[in-house]
């Protein structure tokens, strides 16, 4: 039994960090179900990534919403809206995004849904939380790694704010949503009682950074200094970093500086005794480094590095990855369906539970192909 | 009352991704005893960025174990090791991330410690699983970043790979510990019995990958392709996504009509009107848009943008973000009251509870602080 069976979501979230955190559920054992705007649905379905279509959507909407049902239904229409507070009186959990004031205008706030149902949780997730001067702003993933100093901690000194390359605040505020969910879940055991989660994509941009924050105001408002060149964090020593090396890359996480310069036989480094020398000088030892170790392939400083216990890697790319032995073990991937037969391939849930892997064979949904079997659910009971 | 209330979590986990879920735990209510070993304590009170400490202990071990207790010991211990199955027996969780065959040597494993407490939720990071040939291999995240490909999503296609500069495999998978452990919870519950949650570093990371890699393995197979100019914000997003210089700092754009950003900034785009050079002709608009936004300050195109509702914003470091009024009002730090009675100012859990932000100043503990104590509370003998 999967640790979520019996539980129902009713998701009205859009685009990726509410849906993310509703597939999560969705793998766990819930059901969930997406209520869309009837004609156009979840915006995501046409935010195309490269251009990649698949089955008339976009790639991204398939791989964040397989696993769901969907209900169309128009929130300004009175009869879908009746139908809608139906679902929900029969729901566990409820998830939304919209931005603040659009559920007080529909009148699926949390103070009308809890007399419908008065055992909910009742989950949303904004961009910056309800209060403030930036409450209405759009919150957008890039917009919020601009605006919480996480720019200024990838790529090097001199590159100017650098973006990390994927939604990373949208993942992160879906996964605290998650455990919002699931703790109220947990408490609602006890109390059972309904409950309000709030989940903003800046507190979770700041608690990403949390350990990088504390640094700063402990040390005396100081920014982050990236290194010159091989820089991997802001806050460490040489000779943490990616090297380029004759035929690839080495990331290379540790090592006391003398020791890797026997080791890989630099002696320039073997002047480095003191040890906050890894620190204080790491601008110039990365550079003595990131020189020498372009002399060899990847293979023979592994070779090297590996027997002698210094943490150090290959830097793989996803069609070397996707061949090798340490990915395929793990089953990472799994095929889904459509209800149409459409087939495509996919991650699935990083967790594991009782020794199983969480497959799902189920694809994303084609816009309310599931309101005939949910509005005869509705009307049996 | 915060949901978690009742809840007492063994924290065995070292480092950072088990002891951020045991964070995140503790303050959605949990109660959090790391079991360490006597004097040295968890390998994470040694870990240091920038050499700074807090006494003995490092600020990095100060941020990620404040609001829980410490109990010392010795797990190779005949006596120690007894006491500890007393508590196994009391609690609803425990997590570690030993390497394989380590919770076998010691008698802690799932099946034993299942004996001990038929109820209890155990919790398990490795760094790549434990089967095949990483299995061994140190769960470091810089390693875990570079063989998962997330590298090569950031930066500029002239960098080679580059990281992300946090501890995005820790986070991510400190994130699904919590997850598994909330869900299991809620399953132990039902059943009565014990249930297992492994998560892996490697795993949360090709998580986090999820969109991207779907993209992957439905296009052909083809890899990600990073902007040619500096800023690129998304490998997979077509023009304008990306940050600009202007003439005083940056400006961010999202994605956005092109036609209508080149209007409102009064910057000749009409070449670009059939949306599939947007992607196609990234790096040609990204620098025209750079050369157009370089000649005016962030403040000016911004005002321009926000009328035509076009999703843009400032960039800023943290000595503009931190002193933010936006960020006044999030209530999103606290101060941590310090033995010496110093203050240490960090960050509070990110989810509220009916309108409660959960805050929490109990700074982390010295290890052992909390051993009679427990000892009593539950009733262990002195020796």
């Amino acid at each position: 039994m999967k640790p979520l069976a019996d539980y129902l979501v009713v998701d009205f979230s859009q685009f990726l960090s509410g849906p993310s955190a509703s597939l999560r559920l969705a793998d766990l054992g819930a059901r969930v179900i997406k209520v869309e705007k009837p004609g156009t649905g979840d915006i995501c379905r046409s935010l195309y990534t490269s251009d990649v279509v698949m089955n008339g959507e976009s790639s991204v909407f398939h791989a964040i919403n397989r696993n769901k049902e969907s209900f169309a239904a128009d929130l300004k229409k009175e009869e879908d809206i009746a139908l809608v507070k139906t679902l929900i009186a029969k729901a566990d959990v409820m998830i939304h995004n919209f931005r603040p004031g659009v559920m007080e205008r529909l009148g699926l706030h949390f103070e009308e849904v809890i007399k419908i149902n008065p055992a909910i949780v009742y989950a949303e997730i904004s961009g910056y939380g309800t209060e403030g001067p930036w409450r209405d702003r759009p919150g957008q993933d890039l917009l919020l790694q601009s605006l919480t100093g996480l720019t200024w901690l990838s790529g090097n000194a001199a590159d100017g704010p650098v973006p990390m390359g994927l939604s990373i605040v949208d993942m992160l505020a879906g996964a605290n949503l998650v455990q919002g969910i699931l703790a109220c879940l947990l408490g609602k055991g006890i109390t059972k009682q309904g409950a309000l989660v709030q989940v903003s994509m800046i507190e979770s941009a700041y608690d990403f950074q949390f350990e990088a924050v504390t640094t700063f105001y402990k040390d005396g408002g100081l920014l982050p200094q990236r290194t010159q060149v091989n820089n991997a964090h802001a806050y460490l020593g040489a000779p943490y970093g990616i090297y380029q090396t004759q035929d690839g890359h080495l990331a290379l996480a540790m090592g006391a500086i003398p020791v890797l310069g026997k080791l890989l036989g630099c002696e320039a480094l073997e002047v480095y005794t003191v040890t906050t020398d890894a620190f204080d000088k790491r601008d110039e030892i990365k550079a003595i480094l990131a020189k020498h170790l372009r002399n060899e392939i990847t293979q023979h400083w592994l070779a090297i590095l590996e027997p002698a216990d210094i943490w150090c890697a290959d830097v793989l790319t996803w069609d070397r990855l996707l061949v090798h032995e340490g990915f395929k073990s793990l089953n990472m991937l799994q095929e889904v369906m459509m209800k149409d037969g459409f087939q495509y391939q996919t991650t699935r849930c990083p967790i594991r539970i009782d020794g199983e892997r969480l497959y799902s064979p189920i694809g994303s949904p084609a816009l309310g192909q599931d309101n005939d079997a949910i509005l005869k659910e509705l009307t049996e009971k | 009352m915060k949901p978690l209330a009742g809840i007492v979590v063994l924290e065995f986990a070292q480092f950072m991704a088990g002891p951020t879920a045991g964070l995140k735990l503790a303050d959605l209510g949990a109660r959090v005893i790391k079991i360490e070993r006597p004097g040295k304590g968890e390998g994470g009170r040694q870990i240091a960025i920038k050499n700074l400490f807090i006494e003995d202990d490092s600020l990095v071990f100060h941020t990620i174990n404040r609001n829980k207790e410490s109990y010392a010991a010795d797990l190779k211990n005949a006596a120690d090791l007894a006491d500890v199955k007393k508590l196994i027996a009391r609690a609803d969780v425990m997590t570690h991330n030993f390497r394989p065959g380590v919770m076998e040597k010691i008698g802690l494993t799932y099946q034993e410690v299942r004996e001990l407490n038929p109820k209890i939720v155990y919790g398990v990071v490795t760094g790549y699983g434990t089967e095949g040939p990483w299995a061994n291999k140190p769960g470091q995240d810089l390693l875990i970043q570079s063989l998962s490909g997330l590298t090569w999503l950031s930066g500029t296609k002239n960098d080679g790979p580059v990281p992300f500069g946090l501890a995005t495999a820790d986070m991510a998978c400190g994130a699904h510990l919590t997850q598994g452990i909330l869900a299991a919870l809620l399953k132990r519950n039902k059943t009565g019995e014990s249930v297992l949650v492994e998560v892996s570093l490697l795993e949360s990371v090709l998580d986090l990958q999820f969109e991207l890699l779907t993209t992957h393995l439905n296009d052909g197979g083809r890899l990600p392709q990073r902007s040619g100019v500096r800023g690129g914000g998304h490998p997979y997003l077509s023009a304008p996504y990306g940050i600009y210089k202007t003439s005083d700092g940056y400006l961010t754009l999202a994605m956005g009509d092109l036609m209508k950003i080149g209007k409102s900034i009064g910057c000749d785009l009409t070449l670009y009107q059939d949306k599939a050079t947007w992607f196609e002709k990234r790096d040609e608009i990204a620098t025209k848009l750079g050369e157009h936004l370089g000649d005016n300050s962030t403040e000016y195109w911004r005002a321009r943008l926000d009328k035509e509702g076009i999703w843009c914003s400032s960039v800023y470091n943290y000595q503009q973000a931190l002193q933010h009024e936006a960020f006044d009002a999030l209530g999103m730090i606290q101060d941590l009251k310090l033995p010496d009675g110093k203050k240490l100012t960090t960050t509070r859990s990110p989810i509220q509870i009916n309108k409660q932000k959960l805050y929490a100043d109990k700074a982390a503990p010295k290890t052992g602080e909390d051993t009679d104590k427990i000892n009593s509370e539950f009733n262990i003998a002195e020796r």
